[in-house]
């Protein structure tokens, strides 16, 4: 009897986390639903936000402002944007090994490689590896605002600014649907303005009052365009954590299902081998009295 | 009658969105007003109120944080901020960002089991982090 009351008791335990990942896959489902609308939402501003930029460049083509200047690699930042929080699959895991296989590119060719983190599970990661970090901030949550973020973007565009970095990438989770995520690296500083033939209206026909000179709006509007990049990494990344904390949970709540199957099955024989056990002892018994 | 397509978006969606026949907007260089077929115009937006005149009559105002506004004939834009922001906030937030990364390292590669220690460290610090700078944006 003794070992269908463990299994029993093992069963239990199963079904208890099973009812964990289930609510968890549960409220990652709702507020990916949020995440997703938020993601939508920056959209407008980065679209508008893109068209200025190009504007903004074509008409000071003559002034590299410090943002753009390109220089030499020496040194490279890389930004990354990691949640803050675990049990979501292997969104993090995927943005360090992208990010280690250009760290171990970047020391063969003896470029000087340094972090700026967005996330906990970043900063925790590198506390471990050990590694220059510059800037770091944690806590973003499911609402994540610029606010919260501007720290971390001025310390990386001042230390641009500055010379003591080169290059700085941004690395970030794609979102490209519910079931798929993907770590990408995008080129962060020096700002470049996309391909102008992506504006959709008006094309360059006719030319905008600067108010004050190009170039001084160009301060403006490149650090407002990094910007913008930034933040639309940070809330596309918050999609991404939801989703693939979803489909982990699924995926954690299944496994549970045919544990406990399993275990169900191996309980039930125990049972009935029991009965059967007691069936022949009674048998034997009564045989020996007669 | 002639009218503008209003639009003021920000970072975290979108603001207001309809017609308007006039904008009066706190422009980096004095306040502007804006009416149908206006020349295009860029320029920066400083911290400060926008008035605007729907289609039916109705006068909105709207605050901005800054921002960048353009103008076409037909339509105007707004690329608003949110945060609060300053030549002096936006390094005081720097030196934080910064502050908060050399406090978590400290000490990366040592022992193991200091660093969960760490991590809760880094935790808290993050945390007055951020209690610190809601009261220094609310003091503004």
């Amino acid at each position: 009897m003794s070992a269908a009351k463990e299994i029993r008791g093992k069963i239990k335990s199963v079904q208890n986390t099973q009812k964990i990942t289930r609510a968890m896959e549960k409220v990652a489902m709702s507020k990916m639903r949020k995440a997703q609308e938020r993601m939508a939402q920056a959209r407008p501003y980065a679209h508008k936000m893109t068209e200025v930029m190009q504007r903004v460049a074509a008409a000071s083509s003559d002034y590299t402002h410090p943002l753009m200047a390109e220089r030499p690699v020496k040194r490279v930042t890389y930004l990354l944007v990691t949640t803050d929080r675990g049990l979501c699959g292997g969104l993090n895991i995927n943005i360090f090994r992208k990010v280690l296989t250009e760290m171990k590119r970047h020391r063969d060719e003896g470029v000087e490689v340094q972090f700026a983190l967005l996330g906990s599970k970043g900063l925790a990661y590198f506390k471990r590896l050990g590694g220059k970090v510059i800037a770091s901030a944690t806590g973003l949550g499911d609402k994540p605002t610029m606010q919260d973020m501007l720290g971390v973007i001025n310390a990386v565009t001042a230390s641009y600014e500055q010379g003591e970095t080169d290059r700085v990438y941004l690395v970030s989770s794609k979102f490209v649907n519910t079931m798929t995520q993907k770590a990408e690296i995008a080129q962060l500083l020096p700002a470049k303005a996309p391909e102008a033939e992506m504006t959709t209206e008006g094309g360059f026909g006719w030319d905008y009052i600067y108010e004050p000179s190009a170039p001084e709006l160009m301060d403006t509007v490149v650090q407002r365009y990094v910007e913008s990049l930034v933040y639309t990494a940070v809330v596309e990344n918050a999609a991404c954590e939801q989703s693939a904390r979803m489909v982990a949970m699924k995926a954690a709540s299944d496994n549970a299902g045919k544990i406990i199957d399993d275990l169900q099955l191996a309980y039930n024989k125990a049972r009935q081998a029991n009965i059967t056990k007691e069936l022949a002892e009674i048998v034997g018994g009564a045989a020996a009295i007669e | 009658m002639a009218e503008l397509q209003l639009d003021i978006v920000a970072n975290e969606g979108e603001i207001h969105s309809g017609k308007a026949v006039m904008v009066v907007a706190p422009a980096a260089q004095g306040e502007v007003g804006i009416a149908p077929r206006h020349a295009p115009l860029l320029t920066a937006l400083k911290p400060g109120e926008m008035r605007v005149e729907t289609t039916d009559g109705q006068r909105l105002t709207f605050f901005v944080g800054g921002g960048i506004l353009e103008v076409q004939p037909d339509r105007v834009s707004v690329l608003a901020d949110t945060a609060l922001r300053s030549e002096d906030a936006d390094e005081a937030a720097a030196a934080e960002a910064k502050r908060a990364a050399e406090a978590s390292m400290e000490g990366a590669e040592s022992e193991s089991d200091l660093e969960r220690a760490q991590a809760e460290l880094a935790a808290a610090a993050a945390r007055l982090e951020f209690v610190r700078k809601l009261k220094g944006s609310a003091h503004k």
